[in-house]
């Protein structure tokens, strides 16, 4: 059990895929203009990371070393189906903004690391507490971008106005330049805060 | 600790009585008769929005130094001819506090995160007016009319087109310092008998222009004196940080300037081009600079 804890927490700030790893740059600088589209993308892909963590860990010792990664992305791609078929049937708004990313979870590089670094030497528990880690700390930093881009940018959180009439956005946060910036001004507070601790 | 990184061109070097403080505090008196002749024509607002761009990037540049433990610099100016381009580059019917933002992050994203003075790959003034222009675009293309505060388009934008003298003097809507050809003329030609910028990168931007133009159908001298051609070829494209160390390399800098406004002004979906012209160009600055050395001291040509 201490175990499970540890590997769950790791992926929530140390070594979290966004601002740690620095890994699935693609969907979290291009999904996070508000902060729901940050939330449902991270949840989208923490059941699939979870699910496939699973999964593979418990294939790994029948898996063939050398076409292992052909085996990965199946299993990968028919979790993301599963899940772009359920988002289109239960959320059909949030399934028509995040539209070509939910498909491309299957290449998102945070799963296959995930598969080939992690599940595919692990346990079940454990590959199941670090998807879930993993999956869980992607899911806050893209709220977290989502929200303060969401704020800057359109006056809003999870689209309930903030501010008065008089508030005019920035709209350069909810375009690409603005969410690169926020990107790199949060890692760095980050590090900042990371080597506070440990000077 | 700042004043040791002046770094002009290449070697060999001569000591000189110069610091960064110096040089700047020249930069803002050649830019007096620019910012006289915006107060002229549109009034106490455009000395307002100097003011606080001038105070928004001394502010910020101060706050964000004391903050990261660094030594304070302001009294090099350079946060104050930021500031000051800044406000040059915007309409004059602009909310104060959205100059004040632009100023701020032209500072705190354009400079102190690259680590201050010296190490901004891009010109500072410009990456405050590019956010600004991306951000309000609709407050920040309201150009108005000179004494009567109407709101007009600019030469280059399809309004009127004004006389050869009236562009000239810059009794024409646009940018609070980008009007006036002459004060501009007066503040550049300045600069570069002290010494202070190189005559290659105004004359390749502005000459390139020119030429293109004609080639392709334009006006030429309209185009030399509309828009923010001259404010960007004397003050913006010469910044010692983010321009060519070398002689060519400057004129490479000056020409691509040129080209990629040219291209922007005739061809692109902005009725001008001269910020984007300039950012790309500082993007090439590092490429230039390692393309193009000079002859080592000393050594033969082959």
């Amino acid at each position: 059990m201490v175990n499970f804890i540890k590997e769950f927490s790791k992926g929530l700030i140390k070594e979290n895929p966004t601002f740690g790893l620095l890994l699935g740059m693609c969907p979290t600088l291009a999904v996070t203009t508000a902060a729901v589209n940050g939330l449902g993308m991270g949840l989208a892909t923490a059941a699939v990371l979870t699910a496939s963590n699973l999964l593979i860990s418990i294939i790994r010792n029948v898996v063939p070393n050398k076409i292992r990664i052909p085996i990965y992305v199946v299993v990968i791609a028919t979790f993301v189906t599963i899940v772009d078929m359920v988002m289109e049937a239960f959320v059909p708004d949030l399934h028509q903004v995040l539209g070509l990313f939910i498909p491309l979870i299957v290449v998102n590089c945070i799963i296959l690391q995930r598969a080939e670094a992690f599940a595919s030497q692990n346990g079940i528990l454990d590959s199941i507490a670090d998807g879930l880690g993993m999956g869980l700390g992607f899911t806050g930093a893209l709220t977290l971008l989502g929200g303060i881009r969401e704020i800057l940018g359109a006056g809003s959180l999870f689209g309930i106005k903030l501010f008065g009439e008089g508030f005019q956005p920035m709209l350069i946060m909810i375009l690409t330049p603005g969410g690169l910036m926020t990107l790199g001004l949060l890692i760095a507070l980050l590090n900042y805060l990371r080597m506070r601790r440990t000077a | 600790m700042e004043q040791s990184k002046l770094r002009m061109s290449s070697s060999p070097h001569q000591h000189a009585r110069e610091n960064t403080s110096r040089i700047m505090l020249e930069v803002l008196m050649a830019l007096v008769p620019a910012a006289t002749l915006a107060v002229f024509f549109f009034g106490l607002r455009a000395l307002g929005l100097m003011l606080v761009a001038v105070v928004a990037a001394v502010a910020t540049e101060a706050l964000l130094q004391k903050l990261s433990g660094r030594p304070v610099t302001i009294r090099d100016y350079s946060a104050a001819v930021t500031g000051l381009l800044v406000a040059f580059g915007v309409p004059a019917g602009l909310p104060l506090w959205i100059v004040a933002i632009g100023a701020a992050i032209a500072i705190a994203i354009g400079k102190q995160v690259f680590g201050g003075l010296g190490n901004n790959p891009f010109n500072p003034a410009l990456v405050g007016r590019a956010v600004l222009l991306a951000s309000w675009p609709a407050q920040m293309t309201t150009w108005v009319a000179p004494f009567t505060f109407l709101t007009s388009a600019t030469p280059l934008g399809g309004g009127a087109r004004p006389a050869y003298s009236t562009l000239f003097l810059g009794a024409v809507p646009g940018s609070l310092g980008e009007t006036s050809a002459l004060a501009l003329l007066v503040g550049g030609l300045y600069l570069i008998w002290r010494g202070i910028i190189d005559w290659r990168i105004p004359v390749g931007f502005v000459g390139t222009v020119a030429v293109f133009s004609a080639v392709f159908g334009g006006d030429p001298l309209f185009h030399v004196l509309a828009g923010s051609l001259l404010l960007g070829a004397f003050f913006m494209a010469t910044d010692p940080v983010t321009s060519p160390m070398t002689s060519w390399g400057r004129l490479i800098m000056g020409v691509g300037c040129g080209l990629i406004t040219a291209i922007i002004r005739l061809w692109g979906g902005y009725p001008e081009g001269v910020t984007y012209a300039i950012l790309i160009m500082n993007a090439f600055t590092p490429l230039i600079d390692r393309y193009v050395r000079p002859v080592r001291f000393g050594a033969a040509r082959k």
